[in-house]
Order: C-alpha cells, then structure tokens, then sequence
C-alpha cells in the first residue's frame, strides 16, 4: 500500500571511508523505484528533517538522510550536535560531497533501486543539494531556498561556506529551485542571478519563488511556515521527481 | 534567511548543564534560526567547554528585544563593577 514505509538508522562509508550515520526510509512496496538524499539544515540531523526523509518513503522513494554532525559529535542531541558543528566552522565543502558520494552508491545498492537518485537540502542543505548536483552523478537536484549559491558571505566570516557560482558549469543534472520571495539569504536578486547564470550554461532547471513566503517555509514546526507555498512546493517536488526519477 | 552568521568568544567562567556545573572555555553566537523559540530568528549563545563533548552546553535563545536588554544590563553593571 501506498505509504507503508519502513525506516532506521544506518551506517554507512562517508567521506574519506570514515563511518558516518543516516537515517533510512525505505516503501514496503517491493517495485524498483528511485531514490532521494535528504540534506538536513543547518540545525542538525533532528525530527523534522527525518520527517521529510520518510515523507519521501510514503510517496514511494528510497529516502536516505546523513548525520552530516557524525564526526563532530557522534551519539549527541541534534541541537548539541549543531552546536558543536557550528563552533568548528560548518561542514568542508570536499567532506559533502564525499558523505553525499557513499549515500549515493548506499542508494544504488539497495535491492529495489531503480539506479536514479536525486537530492534535496534545505537552507544550508540547499546549497549542499546544489554543490553535490555539481560534483556527483544524480538524476535530479531540489535546492529548497539554499543561501550563498551565489552572492558573496561577508567578510570575516567564520563558517567553511563559500559561493557555488563556478560550478555552475558543472551542473549535471534538472534542478529544481524552490524559494520564499521574502527571503533576504537568498535574496530575490540572488535566486534571479543563478537563473540567468544557469541559463547562460544551458542547464536545466525549473524555479518558483512564492509572495508572501520568506525562508524555512516547508518548516511545519516553525512560525515560517507558510502552508501554500509548502504545499504547491510538495506538488512540484512530486512532479518533477516522477519525470526525472522515473525507471 | 539563514544568515549563518557566527561569532566565537573565549570566555572564563563556568555553566550548569544537566550533569552540573562545568568550566566554560568558549561561547558561539549568532542570530539564526532557534531550535525551540517561537521565533523566526533569535540571538542563540552556546557557552561550551569542546573538550568536555557536544552536551557540555549551556544555550540560550533570545528574541531581538531580549537580546538587546541582556546586552544593556551586563554592559551596564560589569561596567559598574570593580575591577578585581
């Protein structure tokens, strides 16, 4: 049945080899099917974001979120985690992509993969979606309001984030963008400047920026949230993995 | 927005977490998305002691408002205090 899901912690190769912990939301349902890498925000590896992991195993999709705050602090609370992920300066950009890389193959080995796999983030994530789309093999790229894919971070700043708009040559797959017009990290012009920039690469992609939204609108547990456009932002996200996930 | 922006300060001193009291070694702040304040953003401090693990925290999330009246009290009375 449509929704029966089963889902755990794993643990998987990361980055460099090191074992590194996700969460894993597999469909009872025996069908190959495609298969999604969940990015948690900023805030850590919490209940919310492995919400949307199963969210993506009730629709049908192998669905599979990393503790990018494993090595940091393994065992710890998701906001304690966060913390001491921040206090070190963030994730490495290189370390990403490694732990998105052994999500991927994790995905692909699993008996009823259809060998598609995209990636969504969120926030942060989203930026990380954007960065894994660039430098992996994936059939597909969500980037659910990520800042500082262009648009320079201010000067001193502490955390390993740097602007993607280099790599924007490297996209490798559809991405779909998906943003609050409110939104001041990324801003209105930022969105429309990696528009223009991705059109000017001839890269396929499909954004919506939705009035009255500002950032963190999918965000059920946050006063953000703005539930029309998380749930046109849904139905968008559905069609566009039928059409690129599909066997 | 997610503004990312982060400030690290070492500081002297000790906190009480849910094991006790521990010796702080650094706060992190930045005005960001909470994990339990009905707000869009707050002023979030951690004071940590890294050598002591992840939940060797004290933190705190404030509205604007509070944070900006944290700020004018202990600038107002460390101001006033004696200098030891």
């Amino acid at each position: 049945m449509k929704g029966d899901l089963r889902a755990e912690t794993i643990w998987l190769d990361g980055h460099g080899g090191d074992r590194i912990e996700a969460y894993l939301a597999e469909p009872l349902d025996q069908r190959p099917t495609g298969a999604m890498v969940v990015i948690h925000h900023m805030p850590g590896y919490d209940e919310g974001t492995k919400e949307i992991t199963r969210k993506f195993a009730a629709e049908g999709y192998l669905a599979l979120c990393p503790n990018l705050y494993t090595r940091e602090a393994p065992g710890a609370s998701a906001d304690d985690a966060a913390a001491t992920a921040r206090a070190q300066g963030g994730v490495p950009d290189e370390r990403l992509v490694g732990d998105v890389g052994g999500c991927v193959k994790f995905l692909r080995d699993l008996p009823h993969s259809n060998g598609k796999v995209g990636v969504i983030g969120y926030c942060s994530g989203g930026r990380q979606s954007f960065l894994a789309a660039c430098k992996l093999s994936l059939q597909a790229a969500i980037d659910c309001y990520g800042a500082f894919v262009v648009g320079q971070p201010p000067e001193g700043f502490p955390l390993k984030v740097r602007p993607l708009s280099d790599l924007a040559d490297q996209l490798a797959c559809p991405l779909l963008g998906l943003f609050g017009a409110e939104d001041q990290h990324p801003s209105s012009a930022e969105v429309q400047e990696l528009d223009d920039l991705l059109s000017g690469h001839g890269k396929s992609h499909e954004f919506r920026s939705y009035q009255g939204a500002g950032h963190a609108f999918f965000a059920v547990d946050r006063p953000s949230y703005r539930p029309e456009a998380a749930k046109d932002g849904w139905s968008r996200i559905w069609q566009f993995l039928a059409v690129n996930l599909a066997a | 927005m997610c503004t990312y922006r982060t400030e690290r300060v070492i500081v002297e001193g000790s906190g009480k977490g849910p094991d006790g009291w521990f010796e702080l070694k650094s706060a992190t702040v930045y005005f960001d998305h909470p994990v339990s304040a009905p707000m869009e953003h707050s002023l979030n401090i951690d004071f940590i002691n890294p050598g002591m693990g992840p939940s060797a925290r004290v933190a705190v999330e404030l509205g604007r408002d509070s944070a900006l009246a944290l700020a004018r009290a202990i600038n107002l009375l460390v101001g006033e205090a004696p200098v030891s």
